[in-house]
C-alpha cells in the first residue's frame, strides 16, 4: 500500500516530493511526540495530584515510576501478561503503597520545611534505585511485546503500535481520574482539602485519611504510567532521575494541581523535545525543555492551567 | 574530628611508622613476595555498572587461569561506584593495604583520579579499558594502557569497513554517523571528524548525529536518519541504546544496507539479543576481539563457562579479555622484575613483550608513553545471535554478510 | 574577627583550638588514605557552607549548586589549559563567571517572584541547561572532557596547585576554616540579620524597610562566589572535568547533604555534617568488604537509610544536638 503511494509521489517533481516528504516526516515526529507525551503526562499527573493536595514535593517520583516499570516487566516475563492488563493490579498495589507511605512516614513531614521533605525523599529514592540495582542488576530489561516492532502505516506516517496503545490507556486512566475527582464524594472532598484546608477540617472531613487516599492515587498514577512506560522504554534503574526531572518540568509547565494541565504539559514537552531533537541536534533535546521550564517559571509560574502561583 | 566515625584506627598508628619511610624507600617496607597483590577497581554500581560487572566476571576467573600459565596473583576487588571521588580514596586505601599494582577502571575520569595517586605513590597502574586518548598523553610514568585509543579504534575500524565492502562486494554511496553524546561517543566523533576524510572510503558521510544517552528512545533520531536515507548506518552506541535504535528502525521500516560500528560496544550485549531476537543479527562492529584460535583465550573460555552459567563468553570476551590481559601484564611484569618494588616493577612493565595472550594481535608491547600501539580490530558480526569474527580471514570463523536481510524476512 | 573569638566562651574556644591543632598536625601521623578522606571532608564542608549561606541563613533553596562548582572549575581550568594562567589568578575569573550566573538565576527568580519549590526547580533547570550546553562546547572539550596535564617536573609549583596530597589537604583545610570564619562574620553582620529577617518572614522584613531583593541577591552572589572557589579546587585536584559529572544533579544533591544533616543555618553544621557523611560512606565500603558482601548497591542502600533516619530523628541537624551534649553554647547564630 505504501509502495503504491511512494511511486505515485515519485511521479511529481523532485522538489515537491522532497517537501511533501519533509512535511510528513515532521508530522510523524509530532504525532509520536504527542503519544509519548501523553504517557509522560500521566506520570506527571501523579505528582501534580500529590502536590496540589498534600503539598508534598515528591522528589522520588521517577524512582516509583521505575519500580512500576520493573513490576510490569516481571509480570510480563513470568506470566506473559501485557502491561495494558497488568497496569490495573499494579495501580492497585501502588495505591496501597502510597496510602501506607503517607500514613506512616510522610505524614510526619507535612508541616516541615521543604528541604526536609526533599532529603527524606532523596533517601527513599536512593534506597529504591539501589535496591533495584541489587535485585535486577544494571542492565536494561525490555518487555518484548509481540507487537513491539509493529507500526500503523497511516498514509506516509508510521506510528508505533506501542505508543498508540499506551497513549490510549493513559488517556483512559486520566479520564477515569478526572471523573473520580469531579463526580464522587471522596473526590470532591479531596478537592476541598486542596482548595481550603481549614474549611475542610471545619466541615468535618477526615483530612488525614483524605491525604492518604490522595497520596495513594498519586502513586497509582505513577504506577500506571510506569507500567505503560515499559511498553516504550526498557526498565533500568538509571531512568529514575530523568523521570523525576521530566515530571517536574511537565507539572510546572502544565500547572501544579491541574490534571488537564499535566496532560497538556506532557504533550507539549513530548512534542517540543521531539521537534527540537529533530530540527537541531538530538543531544540538545533536553536543553529545550529546561529553557521552557525557566521561561514558564519566570513568566507564568502557575503554568498553563495552574490554579495558584 | 570524631575518630569513631573513621574506618580504621590502625591506619593512624601504622601511619606513624610508615609515613616516614613509605615515601622514601618503598623497597624496605614491601618485602619480597611470591605472588603479586593487585587491586582491581571497577565501576560495579552507578551508571557504568553493566560494563564494570562484566569486567568483574573476568577478574574472578583470572587467578586460576593465570596460575595455569605460571603466574601467581592475589586479588583485591573494589567497586568505585562510577564516582571519581570514591576511585581516588579507594586507590589510596588499597595501596595502604599493601597492593603492588592497580588495574582499572573503565571510566576515564576515575582512571585519571587514580593515575595521580599511583603516580605520586609510585605504584603501577594498568588500564584495562579506557579509550580517552588523553590517558597516555598526560605524562604519567606509572600508567600503561593495554587498550586502543579512540583514534586507533576509528582508524582500524574504518579500514576494516573497506575490507568488509571488498569482501561482500556491496557498493554503498552514502552513510550517516550516529553517536552518543557522552565521553566515549564524543571521542569517537572527534576521531571520525579527523580520520574519515582521509580514510579512502568509497561512500560519502552525509551527516553526524549526536543523541542524548539519557534518552528513553531514539525514534526522533531514526526519523531524522530515515529522512536522509543513507546506504550505511555507522554507529557508536551503548547496549541499551543499540536496542532502542534497532527497535525504532524496525518500527519505521528503515532498512539500510548495513549497520556498522567503527569501534564501539553495544551491538553485542546479551540484552540486545534477548530484546531483538532474530533482528539482532547482521550488524557489524569493528573492535579488538578475543582470538578464538589463541590458546589463552580458549583456556579463559573454559574457565568462564562453569563459573558463569548465565553468561556467554562469546558475548563477554571483550570486557573479560582486556581485563584479564591487564592482570596478565602486571603478573608478567612481576615475574620478570622479581620484586614488588614500585619503580622496578614499572620498568619491567614498560619492557613488556607478551607473545601469547588473549586478544587478536601482535605481542603486547608499550611505547614510551605507556600506550600499546599495536592492538588491531577485527570485524565481528552478529550471526545467530552470537558475535562471530568474520575478518581478518586468518582468525575468522565465518564470512561477512552484507547487505543485511530486511526486517520482515527475519524469523 | 578578634571580636568574634572573644565572643565565645572559654570551653568552646578550647574545643575549637584543639580541633584545629589536631587537623593541622594530622599529616604527621595520618597516612595518605586518611588524608585523602579528610581532604574530601574539608571540600564538602566548604561547599556545604557556601550552600548553607544561601539556604540556611537567607532561606533560598538552591538545588542546582553544582552549576557554580562547574563554572568555577571550567573557568580556571580553561585559563590554565589555554593560557597557562595559574589558579590564583584564575580564581577571579571563576568567581566572576559564577557570580554572573548566580545573578541571572537570582534576577530571574527574585524579580519575577519565583519562590520556594519553584525557585528550587529554576536552579535545577539552570544547572541542567548549562550541563548540556557544556556537553556541546568543543573548546571546553565537550562531553569528551577537559584534561589538565600532569607534569612531574612542575610538582613543586604550589602557586599553580601542582602538588601532592599534602598541598591539597592544607588548601582544603584553609578553605573550610575560612568558610567558617566567613559564615560567622556574615551571620553577625547587618547583611546577615537582613538575611535572617528575609528567611523568617519576607513580608515583615519588607515592612521593616529591608530591601528584600538586595538581600536575596547578595545571598546568591556570595554563595555562588564561594562555591566557585570550590570548583577551582576541584579542577586542580582531579585534573579532569566532564560536564556530565561536574554539573550533574547528583552533585548538587551531594553537596547539600552535609549542611542539612549537620544543621541548616548553623555555622558548624556543614563541617559536622561532612565529618559524618564522608567517613560514613568510606566506613560502609569497609564494612561491606569485611562482611564479605559483594553486591554492588548495598552501600548506597545503607547510605540512603541513614539519610532517612537522620532526617527523621534529628531534623534540625546533628550539630545542635551535639553541641548541647558536649556543652558548647557559644556559637548559636
Amino acid at each position: 500500500m505504501r509502495r503504491l503511494a511512494r511511486s505515485a509521489v515519485e511521479g511529481q517533481t523532485g522538489q515537491v516530493r522532497r517537501t511533501a516528504m519533509m512535511w510528513s516526516i515532521y508530522l510523524n515526529v509530532v504525532v509520536q511526540g504527542v503519544l509519548t507525551g501523553l504517557v509522560y503526562g500521566l506520570m506527571a499527573l501523579g505528582l501534580s495530584v500529590i502536590f496540589g493536595v498534600v503539598r508534598v514535593v515528591n522528589f522520588a517520583h521517577g524512582e516509583f515510576a521505575v519500580v512500576a516499570m520493573y513490576a510490569a516487566f516481571l509480570l510480563f516475563k513470568t506470566l506473559e501478561l501485557d502491561p495494558l492488563v497488568t497496569m490495573l493490579p499494579i495501580a492497585a498495589a501502588f495505591f496501597v503503597l502510597g496510602f501506607a507511605l503517607q500514613a506512616t512516614v510522610i505524614n510526619a513531614f507535612i508541616g516541615r520545611p521543604e528541604h526536609d521533605q526533599f532529603i527524606l525523599l532523596v533517601g527513599i529514592g536512593i534506597v529504591i534505585v539501589n535496591g533495584l540495582l541489587m535485585i535486577f542488576g544494571p542492565d536494561a530489561q525490555p518487555a518484548n511485546l509481540s507487537y513491539g516492532f509493529d507500526s500503523f502505516p497511516i498514509g506516509t506516517l508510521m506510528i508505533d503500535k506501542v505508543r498508540v496503545y499506551s497513549a490510549l490507556a493513559a488517556v483512559a486512566i486520566a479520564t477515569a481520574l478526572f471523573g473520580f475527582f469531579r463526580y464522587t464524594e471522596t473526590g470532591t472532598a479531596i478537592r476541598a482539602c486542596a482548595d481550603n484546608l481549614t474549611g475542610a477540617a471545619v466541615v468535618g472531613l477526615d483530612v488525614k485519611r483524605l491525604y492518604a487516599i490522595t497520596f495513594g492515587i498519586g502513586l497509582a498514577c505513577v504506577g500506571t504510567a510506569g507500567a505503560l512506560m515499559v511498553m516504550i522504554a526498557d526498565a533500568a534503574p538509571a531512568l529514575a532521575p530523568a523521570f523525576t526531572l521530566l515530571s517536574f518540568i511537565i507539572v510546572i509547565v502544565g500547572g501544579l494541581g491541574s490534571m488537564t494541565g499535566a496532560l497538556i504539559g506532557g504533550v507539549l514537552i513530548g512534542v517540543s523535545e521531539a521537534l527540537a531533537g529533530f530540527m537541531i541536534e538530538p543531544s540538545m533535546k533536553s536543553m529545550f525543555s529546561f529553557a521552557l521550564l525557566i521561561a514558564v517559571l519566570v513568566l507564568r509560574p502557575r503554568g498553563l492551567l495552574g490554579r495558584r502561583a | 574530628m570524631s575518630p569513631n566515625a573513621l574506618p580504621n584506627r590502625r591506619h593512624v598508628l601504622a601511619g606513624a611508622a610508615a609515613a616516614a619511610t613509605s615515601l622514601a624507600a618503598p623497597a624496605i617496607v614491601r618485602a619480597q613476595a611470591t605472588a603479586i597483590k593487585l587491586a582491581v577497581l571497577l565501576p560495579r554500581s552507578g551508571y557504568l555498572a553493566p560494563a564494570g560487572q562484566s569486567c568483574h566476571r573476568g577478574v574472578l576467573i583470572a587467578p586460576k587461569v593465570l596460575g595455569d600459565f605460571g603466574y601467581r596473583v592475589e586479588l583485591v576487588h573494589v567497586d568505585i561506584e562510577s564516582n571519581p571521588d570514591v576511585a581516588r580514596t579507594q586507590c589510596e586505601r588499597v595501596i595502604n593495604d599493601g597492593v603492588h599494582g592497580i588495574i582499572g577502571a573503565f571510566d576515564s575520569a576515575s582512571t585519571l583520579a587514580m593515575a595521580q595517586v599511583c603516580e605520586q605513590r609510585r605504584v603501577p597502574l594498568v588500564v584495562n579499558i579506557g579509550a580517552a586518548p588523553q590517558l597516555t598523553e598526560q605524562g604519567y610514568k606509572f600508567l600503561v594502557r593495554n587498550f586502543p585509543t579512540g583514534g586507533q579504534l576509528v582508524t582500524n575500524g574504518l579500514k576494516l569497513i573497506n575490507d568488509v565492502i571488498a569482501a561482500t562486494k556491496v557498493a554503498p554511496k552514502t552513510a550517516v554517523f550516529l553517536h552518543a553524546n557522552d565521553t566515549f561517543g564524543t571521542a569517537q566523533r572527534q576521531a571520525m571528524d579527523r580520520i574519515f576524510p582521509n580514510a579512502g572510503l568509497p561512500f560519502r558521510l552525509l551527516e553526524s548525529i549526536a543523541y542524548d544517552p539519557k534518552a528513553q528512545d531514539l525514534s526522533v533520531e531514526v526519523t531524522k536518519i530515515r529522512a536522509l536515507n543513507p546506504d550505511l548506518l555507522l554507529v557508536v552506541t551503548r547496549a541499551a541504546d543499540a536496542i532502542k535504535l534497532v527497535r525504532d528502525m524496525v518500527r519505521q521500516q528503515f532498512e539500510p544496507m548495513g549497520i556498522i560500528s567503527p569501534g564501539s560496544p553495544g551491538l553485542y550485549d546479551e540484552e540486545f539479543y534477548q530484546a531483538l531476537g532474530p533482528r539482532a543479527d547482521y550488524p557489524i562492529y569493528n573492535i579488538p576481539w578475543a582470538n578464538p584460535k589463541a590458546h589463552m583465550s580458549q583456556a579463559l573460555e573454559a574457565a568462564f563457562k562453569p563459573a558463569n552459567p548465565k553468561f556467554r563468553f562469546a558475548v563477554e570476551c571483550f570486557n573479560v579479555g582486556f581485563t584479564f590481559e591487564a592482570l596478565l601484564v602486571a603478573a608478567d611484569g612481576f615475574k620478570r622484575a622479581g620484586t614488588t618494588d614500585g619503580p622496578e616493577l614499572m620498568k619491567a612493565i614498560h619492557a613488556t613483550e607478551i607473545a601469547e595472550h588473549v586478544m587478536i594481535g601482535p605481542p603486547i608491547k608499550f611505547d614510551e608513553k605507556g600506550q600499546n600501539p599495536g592492538i588491531p580490530s577485527a570485524a565481528v558480526q552478529n550471526r545467530d545471535r552470537t558475535p562471530t569474527v568474520v575478518l581478518p580471514a586468518a582468525v575468522a570463523t565465518m564470512t561477512p554478510v552484507l547487505p543485511m536481510p530486511g526486517w520482515q524476512k527475519r524469523g | 574577627m578578634i571580636a568574634l573569638w572573644r565572643g565565645i566562651d572559654r570551653r568552646s574556644q578550647a574545643v575549637l583550638a584543639l580541633a584545629l591543632a589536631a587537623l593541622v598536625a594530622a599529616p604527621l601521623v595520618a597516612d595518605r588514605y586518611l588524608l585523602s578522606v579528610l581532604t574530601l571532608i574539608f571540600y564538602f564542608a566548604y561547599v556545604g557552607q557556601a550552600w548553607n549561606l544561601m539556604m540556611g541563613l537567607a532561606g533560598q533553596l538552591s538545588l542546582g549548586h553544582a552549576l557554580y562548582v562547574g563554572l568555577g572549575a571550567y573557568a580556571s581550568a580553561l585559563l590554565w589549559f589555554y593560557f597557562g594562567i595559574g589558579p590564583w589568578l584564575g580564581v577571579f575569573a571563576a568567581i566572576s563567571i559564577a557570580m554572573a550566573a548566580g545573578a541571572v538565576v537570582g534576577w530571574l527568580g527574585f524579580r519575577f517572584g519565583v519562590e520556594g519549590v519553584y525557585f528550587a526547580l529554576l536552579t535545577i533547570a539552570a544547572a541542567e541547561f548549562t550541563r548540556i550546553a557544556f556537553d556541546h562546547l568543543d573548546f571546553a572539550g565537550g562531553s569528551g572532557g577537559l584534561f589538565l596535564l600532569y607534569e612531574e617536573r612542575r610538582l613543586g609549583e604550589w602557586w599553580n596547585l601542582r602538588g601532592g596530597q599534602m598541598l591539597f589537604y592544607y588548601l582544603a583545610l584553609a578553605l573550610a576554616c575560612g568558610s567558617i570564619a566567613l559564615a560567622a562574620c556574615l551571620a553577625r553582620s547587618r547583611l546577615g540579620f537582613h538575611w535572617l529577617a528575609v528567611r523568617e518572614d519576607e513580608a515583615a522584613a519588607r515592612a521593616l524597610g529591608i530591601d528584600v531583593f538586595r538581600a536575596k541577591m547578595s545571598a546568591v552572589l556570595v554563595s555562588s562566589a564561594m562555591t566557585a572557589v570550590g570548583g577551582v579546587f576541584y579542577a586542580f585536584y582531579y585534573n579532569n572535568l566532564f560536564p556530565a559529572q561536574i554539573f550533574d544533579i547528583s552533585r548538587s544533591i551531594e553537596l547539600m547533604l552535609a549542611p542539612i544533616v549537620g544543621g541548616l543555618g548553623t555555622i558548624f553544621g556543614p563541617v559536622v555534617g561532612a565529618f559524618i557523611l564522608t567517613p560514613l560512606g568510606e566506613a560502609l565500603i569497609a564494612l561491606t568488604a569485611k562482611l564479605g558482601i559483594d553486591i554492588p548497591g548495598v552501600k548506597a542502600v545503607f547510605y540512603g537509610l541513614t539519610l532517612i533516619a537522620i532526617i527523621y530523628f534529628r531534623p534540625s541537624g546533628v550539630w545542635p544536638w551535639l553541641a548541647r551534649a558536649i556543652g558548647i553554647t557559644g556559637r548559636k547564630p
